[in-house]
């Protein structure tokens, strides 16, 4: 089905809607907004239909059997990697690795690219608005070679701080970890800038698209970064896959990640030799049907036209930020000149949770808290923002909701 | 019949006045205005209530008469309603009174059913405390 529309930006809403069939319901007598797609992405009847068809037709183990359900099960794995490589523009699917989600994508760059070449006094480069899964593996990395990371950090609007950038970018620096939208102020930092500046002092770049992959057009060998990981369920996929993907000649000289069948060539108690890119890095049993259902999602997001849903949804943000600004003592969180699909934001004498639940009992969901990016809080000293965070289906109809649930809260809580 | 069973039977009648949720958390946010005043000095780590995403702290004291003294507070207007709500209930009770009622007034109420979802408010965390409390100080009443 097509649901792009012209002219540019106008999605078929209601046919999209239609594909999602959990938004078909009440919540506490009220029909559900869902606004919390920051969080996770709901799943479109493709995907749950293909999930439940790899189940009930294909299923087997990939990469070994001589059977037929082994091949095709082979076949939509394989098939699925080839997606992905196209959907963000790998020159080879050697460079697609099927993993948990970002989390692990990057925990297998920090232990693996890390191990080998960091070392003493080395320095990475993080900006504060990373959420922790961009944070922690780094810090512990550090502690082990002794290295350092050193935090970029962010402007009053949420912009980050350039300036900084290239001040604590260094010969010392052997990796710039970076978000293309941060999750919790929905700033889009200046990518092409951060990785040419990185490339000329020899750093590597790994670019966290959690957030951005389902909202804007990504093509990694433009980007001309060196990693770049990113999760299913964050784009109406399933939950459990994501992907990690590394520039070919990394992965060559990366020692593997974890152990066990599959990512070896051949075993013995003399030696063991590992397997050809991309399975030296996928051991053990891979998620087979959730990158099936990813591959789905993303033809499914395809279709749709990614410059549709990025075009379509800064219309919603740009309604949604006018709203709010109408709420006299509502303060934005996040108003850099470029960013997408988050609008954050406290208000004077309200404490989020408070919000949160007065919207969820009319229906409305979205995220209040400190969004798993406590730097970013600490930064604005706030304990928590609320936060509405936008995907394909959320229509003006949806902001207006939200916004006469927010008043009416804000009536009862005065 | 038990005073803190009593009260609890009490709160459902008072809740089930209101069908309409929103006008419940109304009278829920309203019963946190009228808290008495929390001290600075009982907002401690000790005091610290932990298992919500807002800041609760409860001062517990056992009294001569026997009886248990809580008071509480919160940052969130929610939750002060939910203390106001609890310490109606379980403030200046008799601790072998507090245990033989038990907290199952909150799913007759239907917190269990709205306020479970975020599990932020602090509602389960608040009770265990007190029902903690209350065994802690069996011995003195």
């Amino acid at each position: 089905m097509n649901h792009a529309a012209t002219p540019l930006g106008m999605l078929d809403t209601a046919a999209i809607r239609a594909d999602f069939p959990i938004l078909n319901q009440q919540i506490n007598g009220h029909p559900l907004v869902y606004l919390d797609n920051g969080a996770t992405t709901q799943k479109p009847a493709q995907v749950i239909e293909a999930l439940e068809h790899f189940y009930k037709v294909d299923y087997s183990n990939v990469h070994r059997g001589i059977h037929t359900l082994s091949q095709r099960a082979t076949e939509r794995f394989e098939n699925a990697r080839q997606t992905v490589r196209h959907f963000i523009g790998a020159d080879s699917e050697k460079e697609i690795i099927f993993t948990r989600g970002t989390t692990e994508s990057i925990n297998l760059v920090a232990h693996s690219w890390g191990d080998k070449n960091l070392h003493a006094h080395d320095e990475i480069l993080v900006s504060e608005m990373e959420h922790h899964s961009n944070i922690v593996p780094w810090q512990i990395l550090a502690q082990k070679k002794q290295a350092r990371v050193v935090p970029i950090p962010i402007d009053d609007d949420g912009a980050l701080n350039m300036a900084a950038f290239h001040q604590r970018l260094s010969a010392k620096t052997r990796i710039v970890a970076i978000t293309e939208l941060s999750n919790a102020l929905g700033t889009l930092p200046p990518l092409d800038e951060i990785i040419l500046a990185a490339h000329k002092v020899g750093a590597v770049v790994l670019v966290d698209g959690a957030q951005s992959v389902a909202h804007k057009a990504v093509n990694v060998a433009e980007l001309d970064c060196d990693f770049y990981a990113f999760s299913g369920h964050k784009v109406y996929g399933p939950s459990g896959i994501g992907i990690l993907y590394a520039k070919q000649t990394l992965l060559e000289h990366m020692p593997p990640y974890q152990s066990g069948g599959d990512m070896i060539s051949e075993v013995s108690f003399t030696g063991t030799t590992y397997n050809a890119l991309p399975y030296k890095f996928e051991a053990g049993t891979p998620n087979i049907v959730g990158a099936d259902g990813l591959a789905i999602a993303l033809n499914y997001l395809s279709n749709i036209g990614l410059n549709n849903i990025a075009q379509h949804e800064a219309n919603l943000l740009s309604y949604a930020t006018d709203k709010a600004l109408e709420i006299p003592g509502l303060h934005i969180v996040g108003s850099a000149k470029y960013k997408a699909g988050i609008l954050s934001f406290v208000i004077d004498g309200v404490h989020a949770t408070d919000l949160g639940t007065l919207l969820n009992q009319q229906g409305v969901a979205i995220r209040v808290g400190h969004h798993c990016a406590m730097p970013v809080m600490q930064r604005f000293n706030l304990v928590s923002t609320a936060r509405i965070s936008l995907g394909i289906y959320n229509t003006i109809e949806d902001i207006d909701i939200c916004f006469t649930s927010i008043n009416k809260a804000l009536e009862i809580l005065a | 019949m038990n005073p803190v069973a009593q009260a609890q039977q009490d709160t459902v009648e008072e809740f089930q006045l209101f069908d309409d949720w929103m006008v419940r958390y109304e009278h829920i946010i309203d019963l946190g205005k009228a808290l008495p005043n929390f001290p600075v000095e009982w907002r401690t780590e000790v005091n610290r209530i932990r298992g919500c995403q807002s800041q609760v702290w409860f001062q517990i004291e056992m009294q001569d008469s026997g009886r248990m003294d809580i008071q509480g507070i919160s940052d969130a207007a929610i939750v002060s309603g939910l203390i106001a709500l609890l310490l109606r209930v379980y403030s200046g009770q008799k601790p072998n009174d507090i245990l033989d009622a038990g907290p199952e007034f909150i799913s007759d109420i239907g917190f269990d059913e709205h306020l479970s979802p975020t599990r932020s408010n602090g509602l389960h965390s608040m009770l265990k405390v007190i029902y903690e409390q209350a065994a802690l100080n069996l011995g003195s009443s």
